[in-house]
């Protein structure tokens, strides 16, 4: 069924039992709004030089979007940023091929988990759920960094 | 296969509209529950408009020519039609506009230039609900926020109606405008219009009514409303889309200034002023949606042919059965009216803790299209505590099958992500 190209154990797995999840400290916080459906995220970026401390977010939506957040939190974590920016390149990559990207070990070897959304990319109105927290990941790294006006938070 | 008292023969009705027969994902028949959103169109309807483009197409009240006889004929035709529909006194009543919200913010506009006794200023106030679409909720935000006026508004019960307990607080002395909706596109309700024109009337307060759920699936009558403007769209109705109406009393019409200048909507232009066309042409400048405008009148002679009370008998009687029948799927909480009674066949829900966004995915792979979100309407979904709902909704062609399709489809939902 072309369903389960979509709902992938992985991404089931993610939604059920998210990693990292709930708001901790952090160097800067985005809200970000899906406006077509009502997917919400709120999320934290902690840095350490530049190392990623810490990814902590707190949101509402459907299955992708949430397990989406979840990927990255495992994903990131730990990460140095240049190395976390070429993953989430990765990422929008494979979210924006519609469906015709045939992902490679090399891009399974970056995206880990994350290459499990490769079915999510075919469904246009569902490639922004699983992109929602990645984008606010990236403008939270950049207000983090000093890069764009945007409040900090303890 | 399930009868039910008052359906309309939807075996011939069904027929009159191709799409119904695609089939989807495979193999899987379309079960069409989105018409909230938007109506099928009836071949009667797709064969004008194709006749219209084929044989007359011209710009309308100019030149002399027989296209142009034509085109204007139909347009003008096309007035008459959507006149008769809601039964204007008179057909220069009828201001076709692009859709509901452009009706809406047209009204918003031409209270916002307007001078005494109609002008919208700091000392007044406006009036809302809380369960409105956003197009009748951003125009009155736009003209609260530059004239200063106050903006105010009905909240909701628990049950989804709206709350009038203190409508002598809401609509006072300085209310200058209350505006609400007919049906609610994410509840169903059917609101009360008589409780609230009373009020509105004692105080000296203008009328409007967004009538976008309600022109499709009743007889709406602008003289029983006793409205001051009432705002539909076509492609909700059969017509196509680019094609809205906005009724408004003749007098009102006189009064108030336009709101959009250009062609179509003046008398005389010189270089230093001009002077206006009467209503309804003075609010259409510019090349209106023609073949829209004559689409729509093929629309309403195809609901007509009908009859809208047989259509609202169906809906009620769909609706009553699918209410009974979604209550039985574990988990289900309606958004709104639980029961058929003053509501709509416009049936929004929540199913556990499944986001709707999943549910209507899996719906989908079943060939079953519903709406997901929040449906335009995000008060209404933080009045209720969530993100958004699943939104199942019937017409004229839907069926008590395609009710059945959907309680089963929710069971395979439900398994799926259980």
């Amino acid at each position: 069924m072309k369903l389960d190209s979509m709902y992938q154990d992985v991404i089931l797995d993610h939604y059920k039992n998210p990693h990292g999840r709930g708001l901790r400290n952090g160097d800067a916080e985005v809200h970000h709004v899906n406006p077509t459906c009502g997917d919400e995220i709120t999320l934290r970026v902690r840095l350490d030089g530049d190392t990623i401390k810490d990814v902590s977010y707190e949101g509402q939506g459907c299955s992708i979007s949430q397990a989406s957040a979840s990927v990255l939190n495992e994903l990131l974590v730990g990460k140095e940023l240049t190395e976390a920016r070429r993953i989430q390149e990765t990422f929008l990559e494979l979210m924006q091929s519609k469906g015709k990207a045939e992902p490679d070990d090399a891009m399974e070897e970056v995206l880990e988990d994350a290459i499990a959304f490769a079915g999510v990319s075919k469904y246009p109105a569902r490639v922004k759920c699983a992109l929602l927290s990645w984008m606010a990941w990236k403008d939270a790294t950049a207000q983090a960094l000093g890069e764009t006006a945007g409040g900090k938070t303890a | 296969m399930t009868q039910l008292p008052g359906l309309l023969d939807t075996e011939a009705i069904r027929k009159d509209f191709p799409i119904l027969d695609r089939v989807v994902h495979d193999g899987q028949r379309l079960v069409y529950l989105d018409n909230a959103a938007t109506s099928q169109k009836p071949r009667q309807v797709l064969d004008v408009l194709n006749d219209y483009y084929e044989r007359s197409n011209a710009n309308v009240h100019r030149g002399v020519h027989v296209l142009a006889e034509e085109a204007t004929a139909l347009y003008e035709g096309a007035r008459d039609k959507v006149a008769a529909f809601i039964n204007a006194p008179s057909r220069d009543e009828v201001i076709f506009t692009k859709n509901a919200s452009e009706s809406l913010n047209l009204v918003a506009n031409m209270l916002g230039w307007a001078d005494e006794p109609y002008r919208v200023d700091q000392d007044t106030e406006i009036v809302i609900t809380e369960m409105e679409h956003h197009s009748n909720i951003v125009p009155w935000q736009l003209l609260s926020q530059r004239t200063g006026a106050k903006l105010k508004w009905f909240g909701l019960t628990d049950d989804g109606r709206l709350d009038l307990s203190e409508i002598e607080q809401i609509i006072t002395e300085k209310t200058k405008v209350v505006s609400f909706v007919l049906v609610s596109n994410i509840l169903g309700t059917v609101n009360p219009v008589e409780a609230i024109v009373r009020r509105a009337q004692d105080v000296g307060a203008l009328v409007v009514i967004d009538a976008s759920q309600a022109a499709p699936h009743m007889l709406l009558d602008v003289q029983a409303l006793q409205a001051d403007f009432v705002a539909f769209t076509g492609h909700k109705m059969c017509g196509p889309t680019g094609i809205g109406v906005l009724w408004g009393r003749q007098e009102l019409l006189e009064d108030l200034p336009p709101f959009l200048g250009g062609g179509e909507m003046i008398e005389t232009v010189s270089m230093h002023s001009s002077t206006y066309a009467p209503a309804p042409h003075k609010f259409e400048a510019g090349t209106p949606p023609i073949a829209q405008a004559v689409g729509l009148g093929a629309a309403v002679d195809y609901l007509t042919s009908i009859g809208m009370d047989n259509i609202a008998r169906h809906e009620h009687a769909l609706t009553h059965y699918a209410v009974g029948r979604l209550l039985e799927v574990p988990d289900l909480r309606i958004i709104g009216p639980t029961t058929a009674e003053e509501r709509g066949a416009t049936i929004s829900f929540t199913l556990g803790d499944i986001h709707p966004h999943d549910v209507g995915q899996v719906l989908d792979e079943q060939g079953i299209a519903v709406r997901v979100g929040h449906h335009c309407a995000r008060p209404v979904c933080l009045r209720y505590g969530i993100p958004a709902t699943t939104r199942a909704s019937f017409y004229l062609y839907s069926t008590p099958a395609e009710v059945d399709a959907l309680v089963e489809g929710l069971e395979h939902v439900r398994n799926f992500f259980g």
